[in-house]
This record gives structure tokens, sequence and C-alpha cells, in this order.
């Protein structure tokens, strides 16, 4: 290349652009290295063995234990919930977005669903303490305050839009000759939905529900108001629980000095949370890919 | 049957908003004056405000913009212009870009409190920065960043081929056309966009208190590195405390949170309508 000022100038820019880029491969390097680091220091004082084999979560205790799993369980009680809220109600919208409306009902449906997404999650925290719970207190006997039922029903409407758009974009893919097949075959508009078209985006909706999962597992706030603070090894929806992502608010609250147990604690479960987010995804994108939609 | 079903589906996370939009003005409206947005917090709900912790916000996101914007357009700009349509399939532009690309969305689907665990031990712990708007900021900025390539990236597809062509033809640089040509036909787009992210900054919480956000504010914050809260951690302390009033209080405060963010969102879909009926 000549070395003009032109392609001088140009070459800065070039690299300049390249650092911003490189910005973001740097962040993620320093999250998978701060958790590593603090976590491989937190194994070093709390054996492994105990971290998976315990069966209790009480690190400050004068006789800590650190089982992580009534942490763990907590989590998958809340995400449980919110997908059964989310799987039927995001794919249910997604068949009719697609298959039913209107490209003008369409085209004011899917932004208005984007707004829920866009609703700051401690705001359905308040929604799921101050009006779900006390509905359904009125419904279910015996349920308490806080408890993983009402932050799961109201993380399952948070990630409804998310399930429905991407829903949307699996069924959209399934060829339109498929369906022109069905209907010669005389095959009624249900008939043709439930037996041709749905089988047909199964993989990508299936990534779809997944991709809502790992969203689920990382919510924070909603549970840290609403799920209470109590790990506990139950499967019991009506009492208070508490969640990975619970646990490190509360324990951050208080000011955790760096190098103590305490605060290497927040990164061992950090990282179990990672752990799980990362693998749900991972596999959420390997079947949305497989159906070409990622 | 399923028309009817899906409709209803649709529809039903849509009247629950509408239901939690409604309770929480009624539950808020004896709180909602000028002295809620402009009084401290206080041991009594009835006088307790929001002022530290919309400062705190807005001082949030500004850092997040600042950080955030040129570093998120600079990296859609490399992908889109640079790896995009320069790269050779086998160059090193074009498998930098697959890299980054790929990173990308992997970081946006990392959960926001893992990002104040690595703001906790990166910007308040290694760099000293300790709990200030400077290390919340920071933090922030890496949390929407995916987030700002993502939705401003979207812009520059809308370019066709063609207009790219057309300027290297004329004999423009990469830069000149990116300069020149491209960034004025969108800027409407990245600038909505960019809306899109930031404004998320100002909703999000659980980063903030674990970088250690204090719950009790009684001044206002001078500069960068003053200790902070926010309006969304203040509104969770609310939720917190056992006392009823508070909860009226939370819910005046998610009244003003959720207007704000209207405003920011409601300008930036007014840009993109704008955008796209004059393309």
């Amino acid at each position: 290349m000549a070395d003009t000022p032109t392609s001088r100038r140009e070459r800065t820019f070039e690299r300049l652009l390249l650092a911003c880029a490189s910005v973001s491969v740097a962040t993620t390097l320093a999250i998978v290295l701060v958790l590593v680091i603090e976590t491989l220091r937190f194994f070093a004082e709390v054996p492994l063995l105990r971290f998976v084999t315990d069966v209790e979560w009480r690190p400050r205790f004068a006789e800590p234990s650190f089982g992580i799993w009534p942490l763990v369980l907590g989590t998958c009680l809340t995400t449980v919930v919110a997908l059964a809220v989310a799987a039927p109600l995001g794919l249910l919208s997604a068949v009719y977005l697609v298959e039913y409306a209107s490209n003008r009902v369409r085209r004011i449906l899917r932004p208005t669903l984007d707004l829920l997404a866009a609703v700051p999650t401690i705001v359905y925290g308040y929604f799921a303490l101050a009006v779900i719970n006390p509905f359904l207190q009125g419904i279910i006997p015996g349920l308490a305050t806080y408890n993983p039922l009402s932050p799961g029903i109201a993380i399952g409407i948070m990630i409804t839009p998310l399930v429905s758009s991407l829903g949307s974009d699996a069924i959209d893919a399934v060829p339109e000759n498929l369906r022109e097949a069905a209907y010669a075959l005389g095959a009624s508009r249900l008939a043709t939905i439930v037996n041709v078209v749905l089988p047909g985006a199964a993989t990508a909706i299936g990534g779809a529900v997944l991709l809502g999962v790992s969203r689920a597992m990382g919510e924070t706030m909603i549970v840290a108001v609403a799920g209470g603070q109590q790990p506990r090894l139950s499967l019991d929806l009506r009492i208070p629980i508490e969640t990975m992502t619970a646990f490190i608010v509360r324990a951050a609250e208080g000011d955790t000095p760096a190098g103590t147990l305490a605060y290497r604690t927040l990164f061992a479960v950090g990282t179990t949370l990672f752990l799980m987010t990362f693998t749900t995804n991972l596999i959420a994108r390997r079947l949305m890919r497989r159906s070409r939609l990622a | 049957m399923l028309f009817a079903i899906g409709l209803a589906a649709t529809l039903i996370p849509l009247v629950l908003l509408l239901i939690l939009g409604v309770h929480v003005v009624w539950t808020g409206w004896e709180r909602l004056d000028l002295a809620f947005v402009t009084s401290f917090p206080s041991r009594f709900p009835a006088s307790a405000g929001i002022l530290p912790g919309l400062l705190g916000s807005l001082w949030i996101v500004s850092v997040t913009a600042i950080v955030a914007l040129p570093i998120g357009i600079g990296t859609a700009i490399y992908l889109e212009e640079y790896g995009r349509f320069t790269a050779s399939p086998n160059g090193i532009r074009f498998h930098l870009a697959r890299v980054i690309d790929i990173n990308i969305n992997n970081l946006a689907s990392v959960p926001s409190i893992i990002y104040g665990l690595l703001g906790l031990e990166i910007f308040a712990r290694t760099l000293g920065f300790g709990r200030s708007l400077l290390a919340g900021g920071l933090t922030m900025a890496l949390l929407v960043l995916p987030m700002v390539i993502i939705s401003t990236r979207e812009a520059f597809r809308a370019v066709p081929r063609s207009v790219r062509d057309a300027g290297l033809a004329l004999g423009c640089s990469r830069w000149q056309v990116t300069r020149y040509i491209v960034l004025p036909m969108i800027w409407p787009a990245v600038l909505a966009g960019s809306i899109f992210a930031v404004s998320r900054a100002f909703g999000e919480a659980a980063p903030l208190i674990v970088l250690g956000a204090v719950s009790y504010v009684d001044f206002l914050p001078g500069d960068l590195s003053a200790p902070f809260t926010a309006l969304p951690i203040q509104i969770f302390y609310w939720l917190s405390r056992p006392q009823a009033g508070f909860e009226i209080d939370a819910a005046a405060g998610i009244v003003v949170l959720l207007m704000t963010l209207l405003g920011l969102n409601g300008f930036a879909i007014y840009l993109r309508y704008r955008y796209r009926t004059a393309a």
C-alpha cells in the first residue's frame, strides 16, 4: 500500500475501530478470569467435594456449610415456574402472530410485546410482591409472603416476548410449500399447524425456549424482592427459598472486604450460575443454528 | 379455536402490564408530587424522596453513554463496514470479525449480576475506584456494550452494498465511505439504537448493588468518585422494608422510573419512525 496521508489515516482509523471491537473480547476474558481466579481461591478454603455434596447452605454460621444445592434448587424452582408460564404463552402467541394475525395487527402487537421486555426487572419484582402474591394468597392456602411461585410467574411474563419473538422466527422459517402441500391434501388450518408447521419448527422452538430458560436463571431483582432469603432443599412452592442470584445480592449488600471467604463465596456462586446459563445458551444456539436461524 | 387461544396468549401479558401500570399509579398517587422528586430518603415513608437516587441514575447513565457509545458504535462499524465488506473469506479481518461476532452474542446472554462481580473485582478493587459513580458507570457500560453493538449494527445492515460500491468507485477510502456516505444516511437509526441500549442502564439494579451502591444517601454526588445510589436501588430498598408506607413510596418511584424510560424510548421510536419514512 502506498504511504500517502490518506492511507496512513485509513490505517489509523481501522486500528482505532479494531481497538473498540477488542473491548468486548477483553470483557469476556476478564469475566472468565475473574470468576476462575476467585473461585479457585474459594476452593482452596472450601473443598470442592463439600461444595457439591453438603446439603445445607449456611456460609455465615459459626460452623459454616457450603452445599450449593439449596441455591441451585431455588434457581431451578423459579425457572421451572417461569417456563410453565412463558413456554405456552410465548408459543401460542407466536403461532397466532405468524399464522393468524394480519400484517397490520402484527405490526402493532409485536412492538407492544417488546415493551414488556423493556420494563426494568425491579418493576416486575414489585409486581410479584404487591400484585401477584396477594392475589395467589387468596387462592392457595399457606402461601407465604416470599416464595418461588410469584417471582417465577413474573419472570415468565417478562421472558414471554423473547420466546414469542424467537418462536415467531422459527415458525416463519418453515417453508411455505410445506403448508401448501398440507392444504392440498385437504388438511384444515389447525391440522396443518399441529401436524406440519410445529413439528417442522420444533428444533428451533426448543432453542427459543432454552434461551428463555437461560434468561430466567440469571434473573436477579425479581427473586431478590419476592423469593425470600431461606436456602432450602424443598420442592414446596409456597415457602421462601433463595436463588443463587438473590444470595449474591444479599451477601454483597453488606460491605464484604476483598480477600475474605465471604467475598470469594460470591464468586463461587457466580461461577456456578455462569456455568449453568452458559451451557443452556450453548445448547439453545446449537438448536437454533441447526435450523439455520441463529 | 387456536386463533382465539393464540390471541388470548398474546393479550394476557399485555393486560397484565396494563394492570401493573394502573396498580403503581393508583398506589403511588398520594406521593407523586414535586416534593417526592426533590427530597432525600427518610426513615418516615411519608416524607421520603428520590432525589439522590434519580441524580445517581442520571450520572450513571451519562458515564455509561460516554463510554459505551463510542466503543459500541466503533465496533459496529468495524464489524459491518470492515469485517463484512472488505474481507476475503480467508483474511485475518474476516476471522477477527467472526470471533468478535460470536463473542458479542455470548456476552449479551451473561446475567447482569455477573457484570456486577466483574465490576466489583476490576473497577472497585483492582483499579481502586471503590464504590463510586465511576465504577458503577463503567460496569454498566460493559453491560450495555453488547446491546449497543447489536442494536446499532442493524442500522448499518440496512444500507445496500451498491451505495458503498458507488463511493469506492469514485475513489473514496473505506473510512470516507463510512464517514461521508453511510453514517449520514443512518444516524437517526444509530441514535435510536443507542438510546434503546443505554436506557437499560437506567432501570438495572443488580450489578450496582453487587458493586456496593449504598442504600441510604443523604447528600448529592459532587463528582465521579462519590458513593451513590440509583433509582431502582432506592425502590429495591423500599420494597425490602416491612412498613406499608414504603410500598407506596416504591410504587411512586416506579412511576417516575417508568415515565423516564417511556420518554427515552418514545424519543427513540420517533427517531426510528422518522428515519423509516425518510428512507
